[in-house]
């Protein structure tokens, strides 16, 4: 007796767990929702697939992740904003003066600009993100950049004054940092920012939910609503876009690409905007040989690669920079090394290695591209007689094995640039930067960035960039291969997506058409 | 009462080794919370600020202590991804994977016992024959794939479902059930060929046995005779194993919520163990635990039921 | 006694249809028609023909010569994983069911928070410690697969521990191992053995799930389960790898899973 109350106990308890999880925490549970989208006319929003969650905060000033900045790019702004060409135009300020000694920016900041609390931006609001990102009683700035700051004030309510402790040309690049307001301090669950998308809900591992903020300065989004759906797995991605789960996805392969319907989608070709390289650490051997990065440089076809893993879709590269970036961008330096097996094997003989030798590649292992595209590596390299395995790790392994630790020999990975600087790509090879991570040390680069960074003028400053990439190159750094293509596909009645030259998704242009 | 005081000491006793080996697996893991949390951010001195901040530093016991005394007081802990109390994140999720799991036992149960009884009927025959090939064929192919090919045949070519849209409970409950379902097909399919394996030999086994064969030749139904007597005494190691077959859906529920994107429990584990989010980790594991050694403790119970002569745990009457 | 028929058909089947792909596996460790990692722009997406048996991957690689190799990771894996962690259930299910007591209780406990413990994280723990490779797949396989073998052998020996012959055994001062090893162990082998196919099949798809979820083998180590899940990708490119991929899984449970079957109907004395 006692044990059939006992069981039934034990029943009614699992499937009162079972039911209370189904009918659901909120409260109005039996509302149900017209739900049928389908048959109702056009609803002026799109859900927008992701494959990875935004799971950190959101606080832009702390964020880490290019998926989050990418999404989260639509709900802040900084004094400046990126545009798609890659020029930046002046958003919370309109404009700004350079004092003649070019060490003091002063802004005039925009009438009016509302963060989607319903305050309006003041001058109160600038200086203290700006402080915000520069404060360095903790160590590192959260904005590095911003150590060049001798001061930020408060001139009066609409205008603000930064002052450098010396002339930098590349400064105000770094003014997209957002602008918070000074008296929120729940950014990083529930965001505020000044952009055309208002943050409106995040549910773990599910999606996001931005919507249009009404009071927005300038041209006002023209979708109402975006729900970012998060898939992580890739063939689930393709299954959304086909079943119209979902209406836009970006970086896609060319294999899912190739699994939609023509007629339904439009596929647009960007590029992805970062450095895709086999990254060699040069502290340790055979690598710190010159001539055995070269031989390797040698051994790789690049176009190869991009045939297999991509359909021959993505941009070839020969140093740490990418097309996009136009100005910077040298373009000899991607043939510097063709594929010439016998150069190769010259070389390898030459530092000592006749027979060749055996490395292992860490790859991480969630990001197929550098999975394949190591693959591919791995055969070619076997032409010069270099045994490669390749060893995959998790991200969280790779970040701290790899990355923090430099405990590798290779890594195939790719690195982009947070803002459109460029020294936000080639800061990271001075022998003394702490995201160095493949030990590059070469006296004569470090004296070119310090030069970079005390000239004052724009022309002899590029220049020393490309003077640095040129030894990147010769030095043969790293094997250099590709800027991946970024494959975006939208449902054909979509339409307005532009492409930036840094990694963000602009949905504010986005529209359906009739 | 002593049984019952027996189980719930079982229970603690499983929860505390399940979460205590959790907590050591992440000490052996390389890649901490505050690495994941600063990814390429990352400077020696941010990663000691922020390991010191999350209390990392201390001993493992020390930690293990601090989140038990927490977990009995009702303190789940704080998520380190999304800073937000683990209970809040996890409840929606949780009712979802019970269910989904829930959804995948029940079909299972209701479509093997008669399957395998029909298939004990016609043992020895051409259609047996037939059955089995069929049955070991089902029983080959993994649940992520029977998903995809559910959702091309239900989604996209009949339209049954839309594939990556899940209603979510809170907007519309019967239409989320009707989602749920095909994820369920595809994790059950599996269960079942393997389950009417299991059943149709215990059956056949009991046929065999001499009551049945003097309830028969006394002139008794065939069909009355297998469902009082025979199915209910084939039951016990069946029901053993339908415990087992709870443990290993919970599993595939994993899987099978990445196919049809479900925002189940499954996919949080999965993101918490690549983000290092500890807090979120131990309180699923833990909930995942639970669940088995329910569904477990059940089946032992039902079994006694059936069969008081069974003396499965040393206990006395 | 159990009447002892004619072999059942199943079990010849199995015998046979296991041999068969044991025997290509065997081949596939030494020849296989193509280099299974070497990879050709030209060949990319190419259905079976005369030249390759089940056409090339996105890689331009010959399916068949990767299936063959993919076949023998898989059942090494699934083989080695249901030996190891068999042998170490049974072993222990053998203890504690012959000697009861309080290291009945403690073992069968730990057996069950080892049971309830979500195997992908158990994976995923021994996978990110020991490093990825079919070896380390094995063992963190063997160790979720554990549990339940030594509850099945625990029943089973539990059954028989107060069978006559074995009273007689123990009367007569034989120590408890050969018990164990001579009297019990083989009577307990009609449930034993097809648990052990079973298992087999539960490791074929375990570890078919550990690599979607992508914590099982890792390229260029291919296995069926992994090559499974890469090809469900390529649906439309390239079906046939969808195919070839899992007729060859379905083959390879199915032999074994006649052997299993046809064991038990001998047993049962059904046909």
């Amino acid at each position: 007796m006692k044990k059939r109350i006992f069981a039934a106990a034990l029943a009614a308890a699992m499937l009162c767990a079972v039911l209370s999880g189904c009918s659901g925490s909120s409260s109005s549970s039996a509302a149900a929702s017209s739900a049928s989208e389908s048959a109702a006319p056009q609803a002026n929003e799109i859900t927008v697939g992701i494959a990875q969650d935004l799971d950190e905060s959101l606080d832009p000033h702390v964020a880490v992740a290019a998926g989050t900045k990418e999404v989260m790019f639509n709900v802040f702004e900084g004094l400046m904003k990126p545009t798609s060409d890659g020029d930046l135009t002046p958003a919370i300020a309109e404009s700004y003066t350079l004092s003649d000694d070019q060490k003091t920016y002063t802004f005039t900041l925009r009438q009016g600009v509302k963060f989607h609390n319903g305050e309006t931006v003041t001058a109160d609001d600038v200086v203290y993100s700006i402080q915000r990102c520069a404060d360095d009683t903790n160590g590192e700035p959260l904005v590095s950049a911003f150590k060049a700051i001798e001061s930020v004030e408060k001139v009066d309510d609409q205008t603000v004054a930064i002052t450098l402790k010396a002339p930098d040309n590349e400064f105000l690049a770094y003014l997209t940092t957002a602008i918070l307001p000074a008296d929120y301090d729940q950014q990083d669950t529930a965001p505020v920012g000044t952009g055309p998308f208002k943050f409106v809900s995040r549910t773990a591992q599910d999606s996001i939910v931005l919507e249009k903020f009404d009071e927005y300065w300038g041209t006002p989004a023209q979708l109402d609503k975006v729900t970012f759906k998060i898939i992580e797995n890739a063939d689930s991605l393709v299954l959304s876009l086909q079943s119209g789960a979902i209406d836009l996805c970006a970086h896609l392969n060319s294999t899912q690409v190739a699994q939609l319907d023509q007629s339904q989608f439009n596929v647009l070709e960007g590029t992805m905007n970062l450095v895709q390289a086999m990254y060699l650490n040069n502290a340790v051997a055979p690598f710190d040989d010159v001539r055995v990065r070269q031989a390797l440089s040698y051994a790789v076809d690049k176009q190869q690669i991009m045939d297999m893993i991509a359909d021959g879709h993505g941009a070839a590269i020969g140093s740490s920079m990418y097309p996009a970036f136009g100005k910077y961008f040298v373009p000899e330096l991607t043939d510097y090394y063709t594929q010439n097996i016998e150069k190769a094997k010259e070389l390898l003989t030459e530092a000592g290695y006749p027979n060749g030798f055996d490395m292992t590649i860490t790859v991480p292992s969630n990001y197929q591209p550098h999975m394949d595209t190591a693959q591919v590596l791995v055969e070619q390299l076997k032409a010069i007689g270099v045994n490669a395995t390749i060893q995959p790790v998790e991200w969280a392994s790779w970040l701290s094995d790899v990355y923090t630790g430099r405990q590798y020999q290779a890594t195939v990975v790719g690195v982009d640039a947070s803002n459109m600087t460029a020294r936000a790509l080639l800061e990271r090879f001075t022998s003394t930067a702490s995201n160095n991570f493949i030990n590059y040390n070469d006296p004569e680069y470090d004296a070119l960035f310090a030069q970079a960074q005390t000239t004052a003028d724009d022309a002899e400053q590029t220049a020393l960039y490309k003077q640095m990439e040129t030894r990147l190159t010769e030095n043969a750094a790293n094997v250099y291969i590709q800027d991946l293509a970024d494959l975006v596909a939208l449902r054909s009645n979509l339409d307005g997506l532009n492409f930036y030259p840094i990694y963000v998704l602009d949905l504010s242009t986005v529209h359906y058409v009739q | 009462m002593r049984y019952t005081v027996k189980k719930l000491t079982a229970f603690l006793f499983t929860m505390v080794v399940v979460s205590l080996l959790t907590f050591i697996a992440f000490d052996l893991i390389s890649g901490d919370p505050a690495q994941a949390m600063l990814g390429t951010e990352a400077t020696p001195e941010k990663l000691a600020a922020l390991r010191e901040q999350l209390g990392l530093n201390q001993p493992l016991l020390v930690r293990y202590g601090q989140w038990l005394a927490g977990f009995f007081t009702g303190n789940l802990g704080t998520s380190y991804n999304y800073n937000l109390p683990v209970g809040q994140l996890i409840a929606p999720k949780l009712g979802l994977t019970l269910c989904l799991s829930f959804l995948a036992f029940a079909l299972t149960v209701i479509v093997s016992i008669p399957l395998s009884m029909w298939s004990a009927r016609r043992a020895g025959g051409r259609a047996d024959a037939l059955f089995t090939a069929l049955n070991q064929f089902f029983m080959a192919v993994p649940p992520f794939f029977t998903g995809l090919l559910f959702t091309w045949v239900f989604s996209l070519t009949l339209g049954w479902f839309v594939h990556g849209k899940f209603p979510g409970f809170d907007q519309d409950v019967p239409g989320s059930l009707w989602y749920l379902l095909f994820p369920a097909m595809a994790l059950a399919l599996p269960r079942i060929a393997m389950t009417v394996r299991m059943l149709r030999s215990t059956i056949l086994s009991e046929m065999n046995k001499d009551y049945v064969r003097t309830a028969i030749s006394r002139g008794n139904d065939w069909n009355m005779v297998l469902r009082r007597h025979v199915l209910k005494n084939s039951l016990v190691p069946v029901v053993t194993f339908l415990a087992q077959t709870m443990a290993e859906i919970v599993a595939g529920s994993i899987v099978v919520e990445q196919v049809f994107a479900v925002p189940g429990l499954g996919r949080l584990l999965m993101a918490s163990i690549s983000n290092r989010d500890y807090p979120v980790v131990q309180v699923i594991v833990v909930i995942l635990a639970l669940w088995v050694v329910l569904a477990g403790t059940l089946a032992d119970v039902i079994n006694r039921r059936i069969d008081p002569r069974l003396n499965l745990g040393g206990d006395a009457q | 006694m159990k009447k002892r028929m004619n072999r059942s058909p199943y079990l010849t089947a199995g015998l046979i249809l296991t041999g068969v792909m044991a025997a290509l596996i065997l081949l596939g460790f030494f020849w296989t028609p193509y280099d299974p990692t070497a990879i050709s722009g030209s060949a990319k997406f190419s259905a079976p023909s005369f030249a390759h048996l089940m056409g090339t991957d996105n890689f331009g690689r010959d399916i068949f010569s990767r299936v063959l190799k993919g076949a023998g990771t898989t059942a090494v894996i699934a083989l080695s994983t249901v030996l190891l962690g068999g042998g170490v259930g049974v072993l222990v299910g053998a203890l504690t069911g012959y000697f009861g007591g309080i290291v009945d209780e403690v073992l069968m406990r730990l057996n069950d928070a080892l049971n309830a413990f979500p195997s992908v994280l158990l994976a995923l723990v021994i996978v990110s410690v020991l490093g990825s490779g079919k070896y380390n797949v094995i063992i963190a396989l063997a160790i979720v697969f554990v549990p339940s073998f030594a509850r099945v052998s625990r029943t089973a020996f539990a059954a028989l521990r107060d069978a006559n012959y074995v009273k007689s055994a123990r009367l007569m001062g034989a120590s408890p191992l050969r018990i164990l090893a001579v009297q019990i162990l083989p009577n307990t082998l009609h449930v034993l053995l097809p648990a052990f196919t079973i298992g087999f099949n539960n490791a074929v798809l375990a570890e078919a799930s550990m690599s979607y979820l992508g914590i099982g083998v890792k390229p260029p180590d291919a296995s069926l389960g992994y090559m499974l899940s890469e090809s469900q990708s390529m649906l439309s490119a390239a079906p046939w790898y969808a195919l070839c991929t899992g007729m060859t899984i379905v083959l390879l449970i199915f032999g074994v899973g006649l052997i299993g079957e046809g064991m038990n109907r001998q047993n049962k004395g059904v046909g």
